[in-house]
Protein backbone atom coordinates (compact mmCIF):
# COMPACT_ATOMS: atom_id res chain seq x y z
CA UNK A 1 0.00 0.00 0.00
CA UNK A 2 0.84 3.51 -0.20
CA UNK A 3 0.15 7.54 1.03
CA UNK A 4 -1.11 7.90 -2.61
CA UNK A 5 -3.27 5.50 -3.07
CA UNK A 6 -4.89 6.14 0.10
CA UNK A 7 -5.67 9.70 -0.31
CA UNK A 8 -7.20 8.59 -3.31
CA UNK A 9 -9.76 6.39 -1.62
CA UNK A 10 -9.74 8.36 0.97
CA UNK A 11 -10.96 11.20 -1.05
CA UNK A 12 -13.33 9.13 -2.84
CA UNK A 13 -15.98 9.06 0.13
CA UNK A 14 -16.85 12.54 -0.60
CA UNK A 15 -19.33 13.71 -2.63
CA UNK A 16 -19.01 17.39 -2.93
CA UNK A 17 -15.27 17.97 -2.19
CA UNK A 18 -12.67 18.08 -4.98
CA UNK A 19 -10.93 15.01 -4.66
CA UNK A 20 -7.21 16.95 -5.29
CA UNK A 21 -8.08 19.54 -2.66
CA UNK A 22 -7.18 16.45 -0.17
CA UNK A 23 -3.45 16.03 0.78
CA UNK A 24 -1.95 13.85 3.19
CA UNK A 25 -1.67 16.44 5.51
CA UNK A 26 -5.09 18.23 5.17
CA UNK A 27 -6.66 18.04 8.45
CA UNK A 28 -9.68 15.76 7.45
CA UNK A 29 -11.97 17.09 10.00
CA UNK A 30 -11.91 20.93 8.70
CA UNK A 31 -13.15 19.72 5.38
CA UNK A 32 -16.72 21.15 5.34
CA UNK A 33 -18.03 17.85 3.92
CA UNK A 34 -17.14 15.50 7.10
CA UNK A 35 -19.74 14.60 9.14
CA UNK A 36 -20.21 11.29 11.36
CA UNK A 37 -21.66 9.24 8.38
CA UNK A 38 -18.20 10.20 6.76
CA UNK A 39 -16.28 8.92 9.36
CA UNK A 40 -18.25 5.68 9.18
CA UNK A 41 -17.31 5.11 5.33
CA UNK A 42 -13.70 5.73 6.25
CA UNK A 43 -14.60 2.81 8.86
CA UNK A 44 -15.87 0.97 5.58
CA UNK A 45 -13.01 2.29 3.05
CA UNK A 46 -10.12 0.55 5.65
CA UNK A 47 -12.06 -2.49 6.56
CA UNK A 48 -12.98 -3.32 2.68
CA UNK A 49 -9.09 -2.11 1.08
CA UNK A 50 -6.92 -3.28 3.46
CA UNK A 51 -9.05 -5.58 5.60
CA UNK A 52 -7.68 -3.32 8.64
CA UNK A 53 -9.78 -2.43 11.62
CA UNK A 54 -10.79 1.57 12.72
CA UNK A 55 -11.91 2.32 16.24
CA UNK A 56 -13.51 5.76 17.17
CA UNK A 57 -10.49 6.66 18.83
CA UNK A 58 -8.22 5.50 15.96
CA UNK A 59 -10.69 8.49 13.95
CA UNK A 60 -11.23 10.73 17.13
CA UNK A 61 -7.76 11.25 17.86
CA UNK A 62 -6.11 11.53 13.90
CA UNK A 63 -5.54 15.03 12.95
CA UNK A 64 -4.47 14.69 9.42
CA UNK A 65 -5.26 12.34 6.42
CA UNK A 66 -1.94 10.93 6.65
CA UNK A 67 -2.50 10.14 10.81
CA UNK A 68 -5.39 7.77 9.29
CA UNK A 69 -2.70 6.06 6.82
CA UNK A 70 -0.35 5.62 9.55
CA UNK A 71 -2.66 3.56 11.47
CA UNK A 72 -3.86 1.48 9.05
CA UNK A 73 0.43 0.97 7.78
CA UNK A 74 1.04 -0.42 11.33
CA UNK A 75 -2.00 -2.92 11.09
CA UNK A 76 -1.81 -4.44 7.63
CA UNK A 77 -0.51 -7.57 8.03
CA UNK B 1 -18.49 -21.64 20.00
CA UNK B 2 -22.15 -21.56 20.46
CA UNK B 3 -23.12 -23.94 17.08
CA UNK B 4 -26.50 -25.70 17.46
CA UNK B 5 -28.65 -27.87 15.07
CA UNK B 6 -32.11 -28.48 15.67
CA UNK B 7 -34.52 -30.90 13.58
CA UNK B 8 -37.88 -31.23 13.95
CA UNK B 9 -38.68 -27.14 14.80
CA UNK B 10 -39.84 -24.53 12.96
CA UNK B 11 -41.58 -21.16 13.10
CA UNK B 12 -45.39 -21.82 12.56
CA UNK B 13 -46.44 -18.06 12.52
CA UNK B 14 -45.21 -14.72 13.14
CA UNK B 15 -47.27 -11.18 13.71
CA UNK B 16 -46.09 -7.55 14.35
CA UNK B 17 -47.41 -4.44 15.93
CA UNK B 18 -46.33 -0.86 15.60
CA UNK B 19 -47.79 2.55 17.12
CA UNK B 20 -49.62 4.29 14.59
CA UNK B 21 -47.43 7.70 15.53
CA UNK B 22 -45.16 8.66 12.59
CA UNK B 23 -42.23 10.47 13.13
CA UNK B 24 -40.68 11.85 10.24
CA UNK B 25 -36.91 12.41 9.86
CA UNK B 26 -37.36 15.34 7.62
CA UNK B 27 -38.71 17.13 10.68
CA UNK B 28 -35.03 16.68 12.59
CA UNK B 29 -34.32 20.26 11.60
CA UNK B 30 -33.29 21.33 15.89
CA UNK B 31 -30.89 18.66 15.44
CA UNK B 32 -29.31 17.74 12.30
CA UNK B 33 -28.39 21.11 10.07
CA UNK B 34 -30.93 21.21 7.79
CA UNK B 35 -28.57 20.85 4.49
CA UNK B 36 -27.43 17.30 6.20
CA UNK B 37 -30.84 16.27 6.98
CA UNK B 38 -31.42 14.69 3.34
CA UNK B 39 -27.84 12.84 3.08
CA UNK B 40 -28.66 11.74 6.83
CA UNK B 41 -32.01 10.10 5.54
CA UNK B 42 -29.98 8.66 2.27
CA UNK B 43 -27.56 7.45 4.48
CA UNK B 44 -29.61 5.71 7.39
CA UNK B 45 -32.16 4.66 5.25
CA UNK B 46 -34.61 5.80 7.51
CA UNK B 47 -37.73 8.07 6.46
CA UNK B 48 -39.80 7.69 9.58
CA UNK B 49 -40.43 6.01 12.33
CA UNK B 50 -43.32 4.98 14.64
CA UNK B 51 -43.28 6.08 18.14
CA UNK B 52 -45.44 4.27 21.30
CA UNK B 53 -47.55 6.63 23.48
CA UNK B 54 -46.42 7.53 26.64
CA UNK B 55 -49.02 4.68 28.01
CA UNK B 56 -47.98 2.39 24.95
CA UNK B 57 -45.49 0.02 26.66
CA UNK B 58 -43.60 -3.11 23.92
CA UNK B 59 -45.63 -5.72 26.08
CA UNK B 60 -49.08 -3.97 24.79
CA UNK B 61 -47.35 -4.18 21.69
CA UNK B 62 -46.83 -8.02 21.92
CA UNK B 63 -49.84 -8.76 23.57
CA UNK B 64 -51.96 -7.09 20.11
CA UNK B 65 -49.59 -9.02 18.23
CA UNK B 66 -49.80 -12.60 20.11
CA UNK B 67 -53.69 -11.89 20.04
CA UNK B 68 -53.61 -11.71 16.02
CA UNK B 69 -51.18 -14.67 15.66
CA UNK B 70 -53.51 -16.57 17.70
CA UNK B 71 -56.61 -15.39 16.22
CA UNK B 72 -54.97 -15.99 12.68
CA UNK B 73 -54.09 -19.05 12.80
CA UNK B 74 -57.08 -20.76 15.48
CA UNK B 75 -54.33 -21.19 18.40
CA UNK B 76 -56.43 -22.35 21.57
CA UNK B 77 -54.49 -20.37 24.28
CA UNK B 78 -53.86 -23.67 26.26
CA UNK B 79 -51.85 -25.07 23.67
CA UNK B 80 -48.65 -22.86 24.49
CA UNK B 81 -46.67 -24.63 26.77
CA UNK B 82 -44.19 -22.17 27.34
CA UNK B 83 -43.54 -17.84 26.66
CA UNK B 84 -40.99 -15.88 26.56
CA UNK B 85 -40.21 -12.30 26.55
CA UNK B 86 -37.64 -10.85 24.86
CA UNK B 87 -37.08 -6.59 25.36
CA UNK B 88 -35.02 -4.24 27.13
CA UNK B 89 -37.78 -1.94 27.99
CA UNK B 90 -40.08 -4.46 30.28
CA UNK B 91 -42.85 -2.87 32.33
CA UNK B 92 -41.78 -3.36 35.42
CA UNK B 93 -38.06 -4.24 36.88
CA UNK B 94 -40.15 -6.76 39.35
CA UNK B 95 -41.76 -8.82 38.39
CA UNK B 96 -40.70 -10.48 34.70
CA UNK B 97 -43.05 -9.15 32.10
CA UNK B 98 -43.59 -12.40 30.53
CA UNK B 99 -45.45 -13.15 33.76
CA UNK B 100 -48.27 -10.94 32.85
CA UNK B 101 -48.17 -11.34 29.25
CA UNK B 102 -49.48 -15.12 30.32
CA UNK B 103 -52.13 -13.92 32.41
CA UNK B 104 -53.67 -11.19 29.74
CA UNK B 105 -53.14 -13.68 27.27
CA UNK B 106 -55.18 -16.24 29.03
CA UNK B 107 -52.75 -18.87 28.63
CA UNK B 108 -52.65 -21.29 31.55
CA UNK B 109 -51.13 -21.50 34.79
CA UNK B 110 -49.45 -24.56 33.73
CA UNK B 111 -47.57 -21.92 31.23
CA UNK B 112 -43.66 -21.66 31.82
CA UNK B 113 -42.64 -18.19 31.47
CA UNK B 114 -39.81 -15.72 31.55
CA UNK B 115 -38.02 -13.04 30.66
CA UNK B 116 -34.89 -12.43 28.24
CA UNK B 117 -32.47 -8.99 28.34
CA UNK B 118 -30.26 -8.46 25.06
CA UNK B 119 -29.65 -5.52 23.28
CA UNK B 120 -30.11 -6.08 19.00
CA UNK B 121 -29.06 -9.64 18.90
CA UNK B 122 -32.17 -10.51 21.27
CA UNK B 123 -34.23 -12.10 18.70
CA UNK B 124 -31.49 -14.75 17.81
CA UNK B 125 -30.68 -16.29 21.21
CA UNK B 126 -34.63 -15.87 22.13
CA UNK B 127 -35.55 -17.60 19.16
CA UNK B 128 -32.63 -19.89 19.47
CA UNK B 129 -34.07 -20.69 23.37
CA UNK B 130 -37.46 -21.23 21.76
CA UNK B 131 -36.21 -23.90 19.35
CA UNK B 132 -34.53 -25.79 22.31
CA UNK B 133 -37.71 -25.56 24.41
CA UNK B 134 -39.63 -26.57 21.18
CA UNK B 135 -37.48 -29.76 20.97
CA UNK B 136 -37.43 -31.12 24.36
CA UNK B 137 -40.16 -33.95 25.63
CA UNK B 138 -43.32 -32.27 27.19
CA UNK B 139 -43.47 -29.18 24.95
CA UNK B 140 -44.82 -28.71 21.63
CA UNK B 141 -45.92 -24.78 21.49
CA UNK B 142 -43.69 -22.13 22.34
CA UNK B 143 -44.60 -18.45 22.10
CA UNK B 144 -41.61 -15.52 21.61
CA UNK B 145 -42.93 -12.24 22.02
CA UNK B 146 -40.06 -9.81 21.08
CA UNK B 147 -40.87 -6.07 21.93
CA UNK B 148 -38.82 -2.86 22.23
CA UNK B 149 -39.71 0.47 22.84
CA UNK B 150 -36.36 2.54 22.67
CA UNK B 151 -37.92 5.86 22.49
CA UNK B 152 -38.79 5.70 25.92
CA UNK B 153 -34.89 5.14 26.81
CA UNK B 154 -33.63 7.43 23.71
CA UNK B 155 -33.10 11.39 24.11
CA UNK B 156 -34.82 13.35 21.54
CA UNK B 157 -31.72 15.72 21.09
CA UNK B 158 -29.38 12.76 21.06
CA UNK B 159 -28.19 13.22 17.36
CA UNK B 160 -26.71 9.59 17.19
CA UNK B 161 -29.67 7.80 18.52
CA UNK B 162 -32.36 9.38 18.30
CA UNK B 163 -32.71 9.23 14.35
CA UNK B 164 -32.25 5.51 14.30
CA UNK B 165 -34.89 3.88 16.70
CA UNK B 166 -38.86 3.35 16.17
CA UNK B 167 -40.84 1.09 18.65
CA UNK B 168 -42.52 -2.42 17.46
CA UNK B 169 -44.04 -5.47 19.04
CA UNK B 170 -43.92 -9.22 17.49
CA UNK B 171 -44.94 -12.54 18.41
CA UNK B 172 -43.40 -15.95 16.86
CA UNK B 173 -44.99 -19.48 17.81
CA UNK B 174 -42.04 -22.33 17.08
CA UNK B 175 -43.75 -25.61 17.26
CA UNK B 176 -42.78 -29.44 16.44
CA UNK B 177 -43.23 -30.53 13.02
CA UNK B 178 -42.62 -31.58 9.92
CA UNK B 179 -39.05 -28.94 9.75
CA UNK B 180 -36.01 -29.58 8.38
CA UNK B 181 -32.51 -28.42 9.95
CA UNK B 182 -31.86 -24.98 11.82
CA UNK B 183 -28.65 -24.17 12.41
CA UNK B 184 -27.68 -20.97 15.25
CA UNK B 185 -24.23 -19.76 15.98
CA UNK B 186 -24.41 -16.94 18.33
CA UNK B 187 -21.39 -14.95 19.59
CA UNK B 188 -20.57 -12.48 22.61
CA UNK B 189 -17.70 -10.46 23.00
CA UNK B 190 -18.35 -8.57 26.98
CA UNK B 191 -14.95 -6.35 26.27
CA UNK B 192 -17.18 -4.31 24.03
CA UNK B 193 -19.72 -3.33 26.96
CA UNK B 194 -18.81 0.20 26.91
CA UNK B 195 -19.54 0.80 23.44
CA UNK B 196 -23.55 0.55 24.03
CA UNK B 197 -24.49 1.58 27.24
CA UNK B 198 -27.12 2.76 29.72
CA UNK B 199 -24.74 4.21 32.75
CA UNK B 200 -27.53 4.00 35.42
CA UNK B 201 -28.31 0.55 37.20
CA UNK B 202 -27.04 -1.39 40.09
CA UNK B 203 -23.76 -0.79 39.59
CA UNK B 204 -24.40 2.85 39.30
CA UNK B 205 -27.43 3.31 41.21
CA UNK B 206 -29.99 5.86 40.35
CA UNK B 207 -29.78 9.00 42.08
CA UNK B 208 -32.32 12.29 41.38
CA UNK B 209 -28.81 13.31 39.40
CA UNK B 210 -29.46 10.34 36.77
CA UNK B 211 -32.26 11.86 35.89
CA UNK B 212 -30.80 15.19 35.24
CA UNK B 213 -29.88 15.74 31.02
CA UNK B 214 -26.73 17.03 30.80
CA UNK B 215 -24.62 17.93 26.97
CA UNK B 216 -22.46 15.20 26.31
CA UNK B 217 -20.19 14.11 23.60
CA UNK B 218 -20.20 16.13 20.79
CA UNK B 219 -23.24 18.36 22.15
CA UNK B 220 -25.34 15.61 22.36
CA UNK B 221 -27.67 15.53 25.52
CA UNK B 222 -28.62 12.76 27.56
CA UNK B 223 -29.19 11.24 31.02
CA UNK B 224 -27.81 8.08 32.66
CA UNK B 225 -30.64 6.36 32.35
CA UNK B 226 -31.04 7.01 28.23
CA UNK B 227 -29.22 5.14 25.66
CA UNK B 228 -25.34 5.94 24.51
CA UNK B 229 -23.56 4.88 21.57
CA UNK B 230 -20.11 5.21 20.21
CA UNK B 231 -21.53 4.90 16.68
CA UNK B 232 -18.09 4.17 15.14
CA UNK B 233 -17.25 1.42 17.53
CA UNK B 234 -20.67 -0.31 16.56
CA UNK B 235 -20.07 0.10 12.73
CA UNK B 236 -16.69 -1.09 13.13
CA UNK B 237 -18.04 -4.15 15.22
CA UNK B 238 -20.73 -5.22 12.99
CA UNK B 239 -18.65 -4.72 9.51
CA UNK B 240 -16.01 -6.82 10.85
CA UNK B 241 -17.99 -9.45 12.90
CA UNK B 242 -21.18 -10.01 10.83
CA UNK B 243 -19.88 -10.86 7.62
CA UNK B 244 -17.17 -13.30 8.87
CA UNK B 245 -20.04 -14.70 11.68
CA UNK B 246 -22.25 -15.64 8.35
CA UNK B 247 -19.77 -16.96 5.96
CA UNK B 248 -19.13 -19.41 8.89
CA UNK B 249 -22.39 -20.61 9.78
CA UNK B 250 -22.84 -21.55 5.67
CA UNK B 251 -19.22 -23.09 5.97
CA UNK B 252 -20.74 -24.64 8.61
CA UNK B 253 -23.95 -25.76 7.24
CA UNK B 254 -22.22 -26.65 3.65
CA UNK B 255 -24.35 -23.66 2.17
CA UNK B 256 -23.31 -20.48 0.03
CA UNK B 257 -25.54 -17.43 -0.24
CA UNK B 258 -27.39 -19.02 -3.35
CA UNK B 259 -29.16 -21.33 -1.24
CA UNK B 260 -31.07 -18.68 1.24
CA UNK B 261 -34.07 -17.62 -0.26
CA UNK B 262 -34.40 -14.70 1.90
CA UNK B 263 -31.55 -12.92 4.56
CA UNK B 264 -33.24 -11.01 7.34
CA UNK B 265 -30.74 -9.16 9.06
CA UNK B 266 -31.53 -6.67 12.25
CA UNK B 267 -32.38 -3.22 10.60
CA UNK B 268 -29.49 -1.71 12.34
CA UNK B 269 -29.20 0.89 9.19
CA UNK B 270 -29.50 1.19 5.82
CA UNK B 271 -25.58 2.26 5.07
CA UNK B 272 -24.37 -1.10 7.24
CA UNK B 273 -26.71 -3.26 5.86
CA UNK B 274 -25.81 -2.78 2.17
CA UNK B 275 -22.01 -2.63 2.86
CA UNK B 276 -22.86 -6.55 4.06
CA UNK B 277 -25.04 -7.65 1.32
CA UNK B 278 -22.14 -6.34 -1.15
CA UNK B 279 -19.24 -7.97 1.13
CA UNK B 280 -20.81 -11.57 1.07
CA UNK B 281 -21.96 -11.10 -2.39
CA UNK B 282 -25.44 -11.57 -1.83
CA UNK B 283 -28.29 -10.90 -4.27
CA UNK B 284 -29.76 -7.36 -3.11
CA UNK B 285 -33.67 -8.88 -4.31
CA UNK B 286 -33.11 -12.10 -1.44
CA UNK B 287 -32.69 -9.12 1.39
CA UNK B 288 -35.75 -7.37 2.72
CA UNK B 289 -35.77 -4.23 4.44
CA UNK B 290 -38.67 -2.28 6.27
CA UNK B 291 -35.69 0.56 7.87
CA UNK B 292 -37.61 3.05 5.61
CA UNK B 293 -40.96 2.52 7.59
CA UNK B 294 -40.20 1.63 10.64
CA UNK B 295 -36.35 2.56 11.75
CA UNK B 296 -33.99 0.43 14.04
CA UNK B 297 -36.65 -1.71 16.65
CA UNK B 298 -33.73 -2.74 18.48
CA UNK B 299 -34.27 -7.10 18.49
CA UNK B 300 -37.62 -6.61 17.45
CA UNK B 301 -36.64 -5.50 13.74
CA UNK B 302 -36.01 -9.17 12.35
CA UNK B 303 -39.33 -10.19 12.91
CA UNK B 304 -40.91 -7.08 12.10
CA UNK B 305 -39.03 -6.86 8.59
CA UNK B 306 -40.48 -10.54 7.97
CA UNK B 307 -44.12 -9.69 9.11
CA UNK B 308 -43.74 -6.16 7.11
CA UNK B 309 -42.39 -7.93 4.02
CA UNK B 310 -42.81 -11.09 3.74
CA UNK B 311 -46.62 -11.41 4.63
CA UNK B 312 -48.01 -14.05 2.44
CA UNK B 313 -44.62 -15.24 0.26
CA UNK B 314 -43.56 -17.79 2.94
CA UNK B 315 -45.63 -20.37 1.71
CA UNK B 316 -43.93 -23.97 1.25
CA UNK B 317 -40.52 -24.61 1.78
CA UNK B 318 -37.92 -21.82 2.25
CA UNK B 319 -34.16 -21.20 3.42
CA UNK B 320 -34.10 -18.16 5.40
CA UNK B 321 -30.66 -16.93 6.81
CA UNK B 322 -31.22 -14.32 10.31
CA UNK B 323 -28.44 -12.12 12.01
CA UNK B 324 -28.58 -9.93 14.61
CA UNK B 325 -25.75 -7.90 16.25
CA UNK B 326 -25.80 -5.49 19.17
CA UNK B 327 -24.83 -4.24 22.58
CA UNK B 328 -23.06 -6.55 24.53
CA UNK B 329 -21.43 -6.94 22.40
CA UNK B 330 -23.36 -9.70 21.19
CA UNK B 331 -23.95 -11.01 17.53
CA UNK B 332 -25.54 -14.09 15.82
CA UNK B 333 -26.85 -15.80 12.94
CA UNK B 334 -29.21 -18.75 12.29
CA UNK B 335 -30.18 -20.78 8.83
CA UNK B 336 -33.30 -21.98 9.23
CA UNK B 337 -35.54 -24.47 7.62
CA UNK B 338 -38.91 -22.42 7.04
CA UNK B 339 -42.04 -24.83 5.97
CA UNK B 340 -45.26 -22.96 5.42
CA UNK B 341 -45.04 -20.06 7.54
CA UNK B 342 -48.06 -18.00 8.42
CA UNK B 343 -47.19 -14.27 8.55
CA UNK B 344 -49.90 -12.02 9.36
CA UNK B 345 -49.47 -8.36 8.16
CA UNK B 346 -48.00 -5.68 10.32
CA UNK B 347 -51.12 -4.10 12.47
CA UNK B 348 -51.47 -0.82 14.68
CA UNK B 349 -51.95 -0.20 18.38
Amino acid sequence: MNLEQFIENFAGLFDETEPDTIKATTQFKDIEEWSSLVALSVIAMVDEEYDVEFHGDDIRNSNTVEDLYDIVLSRVE
Amino acid sequence: MAKITFHGVGIKALSACVPPEVIYNKDLGYLVPEEEIEKTINNIGIIERRIAAPDVMASDLCYKAAQQLMADNDIAPDSIDVLLFMSQTPDYRIPATSCLLQHRLGLPRETMCFDISLGCSGYLFALSTAFAYASMEGINRVLLLDGETFSKIVNRRDKVDWPLYGDAGTATLIEKGDYGDSTFMLYTDGSGEDTLKIHAGMRNPITPESCVEREQEDGNIRSDLEVYMDGMDVFNFAISKVPKSIKQLLKEAEKSVDNVDYLIFHQANRFMMDFFVKKLKMDPDRVPYCIHKYGNTSSASVPLTISSELCGKLDGNHTMLMSGFGAGLSWGSALMSMHDCKVSPVIEY
